[in-house]
Formats: C-alpha cells, structure tokens, sequence
C-alpha cells in the first residue's frame, strides 16, 4: 500500500485518493499551437526515479496538490 | 551462419525419456561484437520475434537482441497469455487477426509445441452500453470475417456452465461477446520458440546486457540527441556497440529506452498484477472476462484457474503484488463463479505495462533516423508478439513502414489520429 500525505486529511492510503501523474507544464492558451497542446495533453517523460506529481483527494476533502514520490520504490518525500 | 538444429520430435521424447539424456541447449552463448547491422533491446516475445522475422524473411542476421535480465523475464513470461482478433478498430481487428494465423502456424513454424488452445473466449456485458459496444465488436469483427457474434445467457451458460447467470446477482449477465478462435498459448514456450529459431539463423542473444544509453549524432539537443539526429549504437554495461539501427522493445520500460535519444512517448508505466489457484478438476472449457467486473479467469491444462484485472491505478515501475488486489478480485470473481469459494491461490505477480491514451501500441520509425519502436503494449502485447515481430522486421528491411501498422505511428499524437480501442482492451486483454 502507497501512504500519500494530504495537506489536509493527512496520511491516506493510495487508493481513496487519485493519481494524476506527473506535473507537465500548461502550455499558454494565447499561443500555443494545437501540436503543443496535444504535447501536454499526451507526451509523457514516465521516469523511473523522483517525480513531482498531484493527487487528487477523491474521497477525502477533493482538493489537488502536489507531491514528490520515486516511481522506482514508491518513496515519497514533503510537498 | 545457420548451425544445425535439434529437431524435436515425439520419437526424441521417448528416447530422452528413457535414457534420461540431456537436452541439448536451445540457443548458443556469443561474444559481444562491437558492431551489429540491427540492435533489438528487449528480450521479449516482441524483440525476438523482429529478430527471427529479419533473419528467416529477409536474410538479415547480423542482429543482436540485448536483454539487461534474462529472455522473458519482462511482460512476455508474466502475462495470462490470451489470444484473440476480436477487437473494436477496423485497424486493430486486421492486425491482431495476423497474429492469430501465424500463432495457429507457430507450432510447426518454430518446431516446439507452444500448447495453443482454441478454446474461445468470452466477454460478458452486465450492463446495456457494454452490450452495445459488444455489438459494435462483432458488427466491426463480422465485416472482416472474424468469427465474433454477441450471445444470451442462456448460450453464455452453455459455453460456461459454472457462471451464475441468473438475474438475481449484484451484476446480472446481459450477454456476452462470444469469440470461438480467441483462447491460451504456453507464453513460454512461445519466447523460447522464437530465442531459438533465431539463434539458429545467426542472430546474437545477450542476456545480463542492459543498455545504458544510446549514442546519437546530429540531433537538436546540445548532446547530439533528439529530433532531426540519428543513432550510432549503444552503451551498456559490457561496453559500446555500434550499430545505424536500434530498436525500441522494452515494452514498461520504453520510455526509459525513448528518453536516451530525445524522443518523447505518449507512455506510462503501470503493474498489471495476475494470480493463479491451486488446481482442481477442469470445469471451465472457455476464457471468460468481465469488463464490468475488471476481471477476466481461464483454467490451465493443469486445472489451475488463473486469474487477471485491469493495471494498478497508481502509475510505478516497483513490481510487485498487493492485497487490495487480492481482495477486489476475490469478490470479483464469486460474483461470477459463487461455487469456487474455497479454492486457494497459490500465487501472485505482477509486470510492468507501457499504456497509452488510446489503447493501441506506437510502432515504426521516429523523429530519430534509425530509431524505431515497437511499444505501447499495455496489458494486451502479447498476442501481437508475432505479428509484430513480422511488420516491424519488413519496415526494417524494406525502410517503409509496413501496412498493418500504418496507423500506430507516433505522429498521430500530434495530429489527433488517434486509434482508440479501449472498448476492446482496457481489461480483457
Ligand atoms: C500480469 C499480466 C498479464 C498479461 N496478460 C496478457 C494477455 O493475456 N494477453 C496479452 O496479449 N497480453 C497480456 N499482457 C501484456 C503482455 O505481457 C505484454 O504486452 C508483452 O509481453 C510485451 O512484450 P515485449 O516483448 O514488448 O516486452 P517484455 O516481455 O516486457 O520485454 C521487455 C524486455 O526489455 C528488457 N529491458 C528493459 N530495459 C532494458 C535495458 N535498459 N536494456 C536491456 N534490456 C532492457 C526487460 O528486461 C524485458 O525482458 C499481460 C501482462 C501482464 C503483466
Ligand atoms: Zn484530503
């Protein structure tokens, strides 16, 4: 079982909340190009060490944040 | 370099029966060279059957396949080892068909018997959109004469007699998708098939060989890596090998692979975890799966049930098994087959899957020349090993990307094509 710390319900198990995978920069709506945006929507760098991530609280208080978690051991270290 | 090859036979059975002699063994251990013509990373049913399709269709020997553990130790010796054409893309349905015939040949073709048994396969609809999308299925499957047609109970407790498909359950049996060539293959004995015949025409198989990086030239990044360059070989822990082609094989960890030379993946990484029982007496003739129910059952020669789901919501490369899943598909399972209660599992395990946002592989050449890939397997790869293996040898051979898998090109995450199959993919693999 993966331990996720919420800002605000603290340490929940992994599957009361969502996984919404790895942070990738919103490319800015003014400009970008619909090849940027099919970028952000599908390109991935799937890496297999610390990657900052968010979470979503589903069951709890249904708020995103952000944490840090090793994709090769499931570590997980402070937002 | 063809050697000579033992001929397997029922006639050498009994003789090593009898005289308790040794096997010879199944492929030769090479040096490392420090060129190759082809690269294969990746030890599976995918990068050795490119391997033997290169060298038995187009003379091309001079390939080595590097694996970092040993030849099936990824997806290809973890998986459940379903096969079926059944799918929901006219795309997708032409492609794994393929893959059938040639796993119908595969026995004779590779001399070892791989065990296919044709039992069919059934998906079953407990609700009224997965009986529609059964439908579109077998209309889809139909029109390319793919023997596929949705079925009622009644014919569903025919095929399966032990499945509870009274209306009186939590998720009453609507229907099914019915699929008589779909069934099981011995995965194994499929990987070892393919090591072996291309041992025999010539190709190198490295085991404990990982690859560390790979060389590039003349690429947009400052290290000669990305778009516009190309490869020159590989690095990896028994030293640099070149080679002007490298294929991308490794299934979860192609991203890791993609990310040495600068070419992004539309990929994540997720177990996929599976259990078997111990064995009982066979009561359960087809493969049956429950997208409603994320679960999918079929029972082995040897009476064992064995026992698969949809992949581990959290995204991760750590492999291993955990008791929420042992817990959902428990009840999962009695929900179908109330009169299994006491059976044990025997075991668990899980492997890596490389999915993608619509549930069909990416396949052919890259923005990187001389960079190729054949990943986005997810949970449903293996029966597309030998089709695979046999486009991706003739896009290597000919420079040309082979018709049936036109449409798994990379581009079509820039340009919107995309190929969505999750209707036929997302659980019943
Ligand atoms: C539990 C489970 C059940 C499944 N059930 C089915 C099913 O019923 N039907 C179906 O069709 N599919 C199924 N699948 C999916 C199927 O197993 C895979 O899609 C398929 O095996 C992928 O084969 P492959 O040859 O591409 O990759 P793999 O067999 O995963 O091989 C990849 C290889 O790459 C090697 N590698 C990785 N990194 C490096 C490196 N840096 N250097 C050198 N080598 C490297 C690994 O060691 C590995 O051996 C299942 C998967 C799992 C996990
Ligand atoms: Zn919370």
């Amino acid at each position: 079982m993966i331990v996720v710390p919420c800002p605000n319900c603290g340490p929940r198990s992994s599957s009361d909340l969502r996984n919404c995978g790895e942070v990738v920069d919103r490319p800015n709506p003014k400009n970008a190009t619909i090849e940027e945006w099919r970028s952000y929507l599908y390109l991935r760098e799937n890496l297999a060490s610390w990657v900052k991530e968010t979470w979503y609280c589903r069951t709890g208080c249904r708020k995103y944040f952000t944490i840090e978690r090793n994709t090769a051991t499931n570590e997980i270290r402070g937002q | 370099m063809k050697q000579s090859r033992y001929k397997y036979s029922a006639l050498k059975l009994l003789k090593h029966g009898l005289t308790h002699g040794d096997w010879p063994r199944m492929w030769s251990s090479n040096e490392l060279n420090s060129s190759y013509d082809v690269i294969i990373i990746g030890g599976g049913v995918h990068g050795l059957a490119t391997a033997y399709y290169l060298a038995q269709n187009h003379g091309i020997t001079n390939v080595a396949v590097l694996d970092k553990g040993y030849l099936g130790g990824g997806g290809s010796g973890r998986n459940t080892a379903i096969v079926r054409s059944n799918y929901l893309t006219p795309e997708g349905v032409a492609f794994y068909d393929r893959s059938l015939t040639l796993y119908n040949e595969m026995a004779h073709d590779l001399n070892l018997n791989v065990m296919f048994s044709r039992r069919g396969h059934l998906t079953l609809a407990h609700t009224d959109s997965a009986l529609r999308t059964m439908h579109w299925r077998a209309e889809v499957n139909k029109l390319q004469g793919i023997d596929s047609s949705v079925i009622d109970p009644s014919e569903v407790k025919k095929e399966a007699p032990s499945l509870d498909v009274s209306s009186n359950t939590r998720y009453p049996i609507l229907g099914a998708l019915f699929h008589p060539p779909g069934g099981i293959i011995r995965h194994d004995a499929v990987v070892w098939g393919y090591a072996r015949a291309a041992d025999h025409l010539g190709v190198h198989l490295h085991q404990q060989t990982e690859v560390l990086d790979i060389l590039c030239e003349g690429g947009e990044q400052s290290n000669g890596k990305g778009p516009g360059g190309k490869v020159t070989g590989v690095r990896t822990n028994k030293g640099d090998i070149s080679a002007p082609i490298v294929v991308n094989c490794t299934a979860g960890w192609s991203s890791l692979i993609s990310n040495m030379v600068g070419v992004d993946l539309p990929i994540t990484t997720h177990p996929l975890q599976a259990a078997v029982t111990e064995p009982c007496k066979t009561f359960l003739p087809t493969v049956v799966v429950s997208g409603s129910l994320h679960v999918y059952v079929s029972q082995t020669d040897r009476g064992e049930l064995v026992f698969g789901a949809s992949v581990d919501p959290v995204g991760t490369y750590r492999i291993n098994g955990t008791l929420e899943f042992t817990e959902e598909l428990a009840g999962h399972v009695l929900e179908l087959m109330p009169g299994i209660a006491e059976m044990r599992l025997l075991r668990q395990w899980a492997g890596l899957c490389d999915m993608t946002p619509d549930y069909s592989p990416v396949m052919g050449f890259t923005s990187v020349e001389g960079f190729l890939v054949d990943v986005g397997w997810g949970t449903y790869g293996f029966k597309a090993g030998p089709v695979s293996g046999e486009t991706m040898a003739e896009t290597i051979a000919t420079g040309k990307t082979a018709e049936l898998i036109q449409s798994f090109n990379i581009e079509r995450f820039s340009t919107g094509d995309l190929v969505g199959e999750k209707g036929a993919a997302a659980v019943g693999h």
